[in-house]
């Protein structure tokens, strides 16, 4: 039954959401919307609370076992309290404050200025790295190893080359030859992988509906 | 003074549209009429169409359109009322109203018939991958290509054992209701037993607390199936959080302290692949990345030893286990493959015979 129950539940609501796709009506639609938005909200609110707990054990095993970097474990779960407190007692809206104040004079600890101010800096920077690990993915690219190697290197040096200005004064056929490179064999491999992916999860998908994929459950089952 | 009057009244006078006509919206929802006209031969500023309910004296405006359009579609008219149409045409002066249309009433559709190509296909393939899963489940012998990043599962899983290292496993940063997630946690349950097997160090951090569930129990379950239950802890699969960057930082600083002998970055990811992907390639680990996402696919293959492109990540966990129903199914998406490859060839020499009127039939 512990096995059953999931099965069966999968194989109705699949074939009820691939149904939806096809019928229009609003009350399959609505019906479609409850499974994709609500009940799928619900569950997450639930994992939510796994997943909070599952970082405190993470931390407190760190600081109990005096892992690698454990003080940052601190700073974390002290993070993850303040921050926690801040949001459910002072209110997510600006507008609306909650029983908790989140102003003093002109210092303001509101969760939406900290999200702002620290949280939304912070992705920036990690972000702002791509600039750097882009050039250096790039130069491993284009050292010339082997045939594939270079045939990457040739098509990386026209499209860059193509896409300069003088270029057009210099060598007037090479911009439109990089945009053919763009535009034909480039789509055509990337319509190839398409394809092969749709096929793929249409076939995971079938799997998983007649059961015999059943990794989701939490391993084998088979 | 009068001719010069006269022309004025003349040239604010509009013919107005003709020919209106009503019509429900098919293959919709409901709550929609497609009105059309003839556009007004004189010069407009556009048009103003105006709804009146069967049996109501009132005329509603329900739009307005520019001057060269002659179709509107009324997205706010009720199911099951029956509404009649008129269209102003709109000029500096008095507006020309057309003749009103015939009634016609919205109704939502039980089935989409745009979609009957999409149905036909899906019912081809799914008759291709379950002959092919029955054929398996027969005990017929299925030819399989080697797929490189696959093979080099045990080659890293060794090279980890013997360095004495741990083993990162990144399943993605989508949600459980991504394909590519749940054929990542299908190919972790199979790395799991593995690593069970050897008794290699497993990390799993997670991004969003659904898939960190499924993960957790996913790798229980392998460690059991492994006979290595006692090894599972609950520490080895664990979320993180759910911010993108603040995901990527923290597997970055996994890499950089834990320093795993292999990372598998596999699933749907974004962004941040080559932040994961170089920071991985720099600590010297052995890096195996999969996933469908096509803007990715190039700085996972510059970056990491072995990718599985598109398609091979759903053949992956098949791959691995060797169970025969599911290399039968694989084998019915190469048939499925090689069925949209035929057409393509046929449609395109179709279309080069006899040129446009053939791809508008298709």
């Amino acid at each position: 039954m512990k096995r059953q129950l999931p099965l069966l539940i999968v194989l109705v609501v699949g074939i009820f959401a691939a149904a939806a796709f096809l019928i229009p009506h609003p009350i399959v639609r609505s019906v479609d919307e409850v499974f994709r938005n609500d009940v799928l909200r619900i569950i997450a609110a639930f994992s939510l609370v796994l997943g909070v707990g599952s970082i405190l054990r993470h931390h407190f095993i760190k600081i109990k076992r005096k892992a690698a970097h454990w003080p940052f474990s601190y700073i974390t779960i002290v993070a993850l309290f303040i921050s926690a407190i801040i949001g459910l007692l002072g209110g997510i809206d600006p507008n609306r404050p909650g029983i908790l104040p989140t102003q003093v004079g002109g210092f303001s600890f509101h969760i939406q200025t900290l999200f702002s101010n620290i949280m939304v800096p912070l992705a920036a920077t990690m972000f702002a790295l791509l600039a750097f690990f882009m050039a250096s993915a790039a130069y491993r690219a284009f050292r010339a190893r082997n045939f594939e190697a270079t045939l990457l290197l040739a098509a990386a040096f026209i499209l860059m080359l193509g896409a300069v200005p003088l270029t057009r004064i210099v060598i007037p056929p090479l911009p439109d030859f990089a945009e053919w490179i763009l535009a034909v064999p480039n789509t055509a491999a990337k319509r190839g992988i398409g394809f092969g992916v749709s096929l793929g999860i249409f076939a995971t998908s079938l799997k998983i509906l007649l059961g015999i994929e059943r990794g989701w459950l939490g391993g084998g089952g088979s | 003074m009068f001719a010069s009057t006269l022309a004025a009244l003349v040239l604010l006078v509009v013919t107005p549209p003709t020919g209106v006509s009503a019509v429900d919206r098919p293959n919709d929802g409901g709550r929609a009429i497609i009105v059309t006209w003839t556009r007004s031969p004189d010069p407009v500023t556009g048009y103003r169409i105006l709804r009146q309910p069967e049996g109501g004296e009132a005329w509603d405006t329900v739009g307005f359109t520019g001057p060269r359009l002659a179709s509107f579609v009324d997205e706010g008219t009720p199911d099951g009322v029956r509404s009649r149409y008129r269209v102003l045409a709109l000029t500096d002066g008095e507006p020309a109203e057309s003749e009103p249309s015939g009634y016609a009433v919205s109704t939502p559709q039980w089935f989409n018939t745009n979609y009957i190509p999409a149905l036909v296909f899906t019912f081809v393939f799914g008759f291709l991958i379950i002959f092919f899963l029955r054929q398996a489940k027969r005990g017929a012998k299925l030819f399989m290509r080697r797929i490189a990043g696959l093979d080099a599962v045990e080659e890293a899983l060794g090279r980890a054992t013997e360095m004495g290292r741990p083993i990162l496993y990144v399943p993605g940063l989508s949600s459980i209701d991504d394909v590519a997630t749940i054929a990542s946690i299908n190919i972790l349950g199979e790395v799991a037993k593995k690593t069970a097997k050897f008794g290699t160090p497993l990390i799993v951090p997670n991004r969003d607390p659904i898939v960190y569930t499924v993960a957790r129990e996913t790798v229980k379950q392998s460690y059991t199936e492994a006979g290595r239950p006692d090894a599972f802890h609950q520490d080895i699969v664990f979320f993180v959080t759910d911010q993108q960057f603040a995901y990527a930082a923290a597997v970055d600083g996994i890499m950089t302290r834990e320093k795993p002998a292999t990372n598998f970055l596999i699933g749907m990811f974004w962004a941040e692949s080559l932040i994961l992907a170089e920071t991985g390639a720099m600590s010297g680990a052995v890096q195996i990345a999969g996933t469908d996402a096509l803007s990715q696919l190039p700085f996972f293959i510059t970056a990491c030893d072995y990718t599985l492109i598109g398609e091979e990540l759903y053949a992956a966990s098949a791959y691995l286990s060797r169970e025969p129903v599911l290399l039968g199914a694989i084998k019915g998406q190469d048939y499925s493959k090689a069925l949209i490859l035929v057409l393509i060839i046929v449609g395109t020499l179709l279309a080069v015979a006899f040129r446009a009127p053939v791809l508008e039939l298709l």
